[in-house]
């Protein structure tokens, strides 16, 4: 269980991104952040976001067109 | 004497961009970009001159023109039309164009140049005005939005010496 669930389904490009920064000043260091989002793009950027920041994508999945992801906060 | 280096390093998370255009379509690179860099961990500095500066208006007033824009291909019924230009030069035909662009950025998630703006502002995105273009096009200060600098080349040339990514849109 994440320590905080964002909805991004229904957003494009790059509101899951900027969303996802706001929503993981209030995860604790080491903790996790859920994202939903449908929007295709967010596969590469959420990679790309997590490498540049040094955040840890634990991991990606998709289901039914519903993208979730996985960040740990470091 | 030998160059400085090491010491005068520029800090690879750093950008600045160059806003010059401030139609519906042309604002969303640079505010696309610079809120996304902001949301990275980089400082970005955005210089808004000639037609760009508009977008620092308190009331943001953005059109789009189909007229000699070859590669506006809207989407209506399953295809992807161009509108010739002596079409796109009757008048309303903006407005409609307008309407239509503002609508499919709705429909699609698509976040608006005001939300986009407000997130720049949000994140720490230095806002610096064009003074040549203010007095050129006769914008004051006050019909701004708070929070931004006034500056000139020297001033945008100052930060481009301290950034990493340089761009110009």
């Amino acid at each position: 269980m994440a320590d905080k669930v964002l909805d991004a389904k229904g957003l494009n490009c790059p509101l899951p991104i900027l969303k996802a920064k706001k929503a993981l000043k209030e995860v604790p260091d080491g903790g996790t952040l859920e994202i939903l989002a449908t929007d295709p793009g967010a596969v590469a950027d959420f990679q790309a976001f997590c490498r540049t920041t040094g955040n840890e994508l634990v991991e990606h999945s998709e289901e039914g067109g519903v993208y979730k992801f996985l960040l740990r906060k470091t | 004497m030998s160059e400085e280096t090491g010491g005068n390093a520029i800090n690879p998370n750093t950008m600045s961009i160059i806003v010059t255009k401030g139609s519906l379509d042309w604002a969303y690179p640079p505010f696309i970009l610079s809120t996304t860099a902001a949301a990275m961990g980089l400082d970005v500095t955005m210089f808004f001159t000639f037609y760009g500066l508009p977008l620092l208006l308190k009331k943001l007033d953005l059109n789009v023109t189909p007229l000699g824009n070859a590669a506006m291909k809207m989407p209506m019924m399953g295809k992807h039309m161009v509108m010739p230009n002596i079409v796109a030069a009757i008048p309303g035909v903006d407005a409609m164009a307008t309407k239509m662009m503002k609508n499919m950025i709705k429909n699609k998630g698509v976040a608006s140049i005001d939300e986009l703006r407000d997130l720049a502002v949000e994140a720490d995105v230095r806002l610096i005005g064009c003074q040549m273009t203010m007095d050129l096009f006769e914008y004051k200060h006050e019909d701004m939005i708070d929070g931004i600098e006034i500056g000139g080349a020297a001033t945008y040339i100052e930060v481009a010496t301290q950034s990493h990514i340089n761009l110009f849109i």
